[in-house]
């Protein structure tokens, strides 16, 4: 893999607070790449180091190939950042913006108008084009932020809460654009979110990050399975028997259960969770001899959701 | 440099400025009433009440630096009251319509960026740091030169105007004018700005902006005061040391600017 974003022990200090610490990662071309983290974990500072807006304190990182402390305008000429903020003039029209914007990342002339028109068509923006950005709802103006960041037709895109803000039909767009984008014309995304479900959905690999440590780094499928200590199990068992579950599973603290009706008269659904890895079966033989009848067993993947929790408790 | 980009920062923090009521009422009536209203006000004044003829006028040359008196022995009194008013008192009035509104504009254009949280996006494209300075000082010394350059030419219309019966000739330009405007505004328009830089650094709202940045018409201010207590008389080598002074003071202040106006140190403070 040629990377498009290579980092080496990056570190960046503000005063005795450590924002990002020793941050390793590489990054390929047409990947979408997940950064999770609470607030304050590092994300938005790693995009600052990663756009020459920061200077790290320690170790290095190569954009493209380039030093972005050295070459920050080079590198920031390929780059679209959408900041967790929109950053909108509220005094300006979202076609005005877009047009200044245009010129500040030297969109050719030529080609400005045209860029303008599909980006406010693609963002469902036509409607308020010419109407001034301060009365705009949030949703709408974060697809503005949205359309800035892809104007110049960008290679590496920052997206830092792409998705913040939006309804659910604006949301599925911005997760089609994202695939389009990455499997069609071989861009590269930088996702920051604390959307585990869009992450899991969308990224390729994804890091998690806690105090400005790496956590861990990985495809989701690697991530749970290296990371999950406990899965999930849905069972249909026979009505009634739910009744035993207390008293079978009192050696079992970690295990909880809710139950619901099932479709039928004769059974009773019930989510088990919190199931040890190894010991799914044995908690099955253990109820199947102790008269519950298994109707159904239907064994739940674990997800992202479950790795990131379970690594911030580590 | 990238002159597209600049250009384009410049046309932003413009129009983004021109449609605040609060920052374009000032700028508008402001050098209306201190160029056109208050020079017509004084003409009809002085020709109406007959205001010329009552001064001794020997006793106020008699007071005045030689240089000064010399320029009107040979005039009337009415005259005289006009030459001194519209050239010499109204002088350092000029002065304070450059400051103020690069002072103004600088102060939307660099806290009032960071109080809209606006700035982020900018230091996210590809402009260098010097770039992004350069625009945005043009882009509130520019308009200081404008309204300095469009004042002057209102004031000498309305000035030798209403000075014309007495006058019956053009008194305005002469040296010490086109030294004010070519080369004393400008620099005053500088120090405007360099101030609203020097204090956007140090504070995060554009109200405080404005109201430390507007101390600087102190000095013009004293200026004026000097100038009516005859302590001090606007002369062209006066007023050109002055200009020399103030482009000292404002390549100062560049420097200081461009020693704040880094991406990195930007960013921390957002």
């Amino acid at each position: 893999m040629n990377p498009i974003i290579c980092t080496r022990g990056l570190t960046r200090h503000f005063g005795a607070t450590v924002a990002v610490s020793d941050l390793t990662l590489d990054i390929g071309a047409g990947e979408v790449f997940g950064f999770l983290g609470h607030n304050g974990a590092g994300k938005t500072t790693t995009v600052r180091l990663l756009n020459g807006i920061l200077q790290a304190t320690r170790g290095e990182a190569r954009i493209f190939g380039l030093d972005p402390h050295t070459h920050g305008s080079t590198i920031r000429r390929q780059t679209g950042v959408l900041t967790e903020t929109p950053s909108l003039d509220d005094r300006l029209t979202a076609r005005t913006s877009l047009r200044i914007f245009g010129r500040m990342y030297n969109v050719p002339a030529a080609q400005l108008e045209a860029r303008v028109d599909w980006l406010l068509q693609t963002f469902r923006l036509q409607a308020y084009a010419d109407q001034k950005v301060g009365g705009y709802s949030k949703g709408t103006r974060q697809r503005l932020a949205l359309a800035r960041t892809l104007l110049h037709d960008p290679k590496l895109i920052f997206l830092d809460e792409p998705t913040s803000g939006l309804d659910p039909v604006a949301i599925r767009d911005v997760h089609n654009l994202v695939q389009e984008l990455t499997e069609e014309k071989q861009r590269t995304v930088f996702l920051c979110t604390h959307n585990l479900v869009e992450a899991q959905k969308l990224c390729h690999r994804v890091a998690v990050l806690a105090k400005g440590q790496l956590l861990a780094v990985g495809t989701p499928r690697e991530l749970t399975r290296r990371f999950s200590t406990s899965q999930r199990v849905k069972l249909r068992i026979g009505a009634g028997q739910e009744r035993l579950l207390p008293q079978l599973l009192v050696n079992c603290p970690h295990v909880t259960y809710t139950t619901t009706n099932g479709c039928d008269q004769q059974t009773t659904q019930v989510m088990m969770q919190g199931i040890p890895y190894p010991y799914l079966p044995d908690l099955l033989s253990h109820l199947t001899e102790h008269c519950v009848h298994l109707f159904a067993v239907e064994p739940e993947e674990a997800t992202l959701e479950d790795v990131y929790f379970a690594l911030q408790e580590m | 440099m990238n002159w597209c980009a600049i250009g384009a920062i410049i046309e932003k923090d413009l129009k983004i400025v021109l449609q605040s009521k609060s920052v374009i009422i000032p700028l508008v009536t402001v050098p209306l009433l201190a160029m056109a209203v208050l020079p017509l006000m004084i003409g009809v004044l002085v020709r109406g009440t007959g205001l010329a003829e009552q001064l001794n006028i020997e006793r106020m040359l008699a007071s005045l630096p030689a240089a000064v008196a010399d320029q009107m022995t040979h005039l009337t009194s009415e005259q005289a009251v006009f030459y001194y008013t519209f050239v010499y008192l109204f002088a350092p009035f000029y002065l304070l319509l450059p400051i103020m509104v690069s002072n103004v504009i600088a102060a939307d254009s660099f806290a009032g960026e960071r109080e809209r949280k606006t700035l982020e996006a900018l230091l996210y494209t590809p402009t260098s740091d010097m770039e992004l300075l350069v625009a945005k000082l043009l882009a509130a010394w520019l308009p200081g030169l404008l309204v300095g350059f469009g004042s002057f030419f209102l004031y000498a219309i309305v000035t030798n105007a209403v000075a014309w019966p007495a006058m019956q000739r053009l008194f305005l330009p002469n040296m010490l004018w086109l030294l004010l405007v070519f080369w004393v505004a400008p620099a005053a328009a500088g120090l405007g700005l360099g101030t609203s830089v020097l204090v956007s650094a140090r504070t995060n709202s554009l109200q405080s902006a404005y109201q430390i940045g507007s101390l600087i018409v102190l000095p013009i201010t004293g200026l004026i005061v000097a100038q009516l207590g005859g302590a001090l008389h606007l002369s062209s080598l006066l007023v050109f040391m002055m200009g020399l002074g103030l482009w000292l003071i404002d390549g100062g202040l560049f420097w200081f600017g461009w020693r704040t106006f880094q991406r990195s140190v930007l960013i921390a403070r957002l």
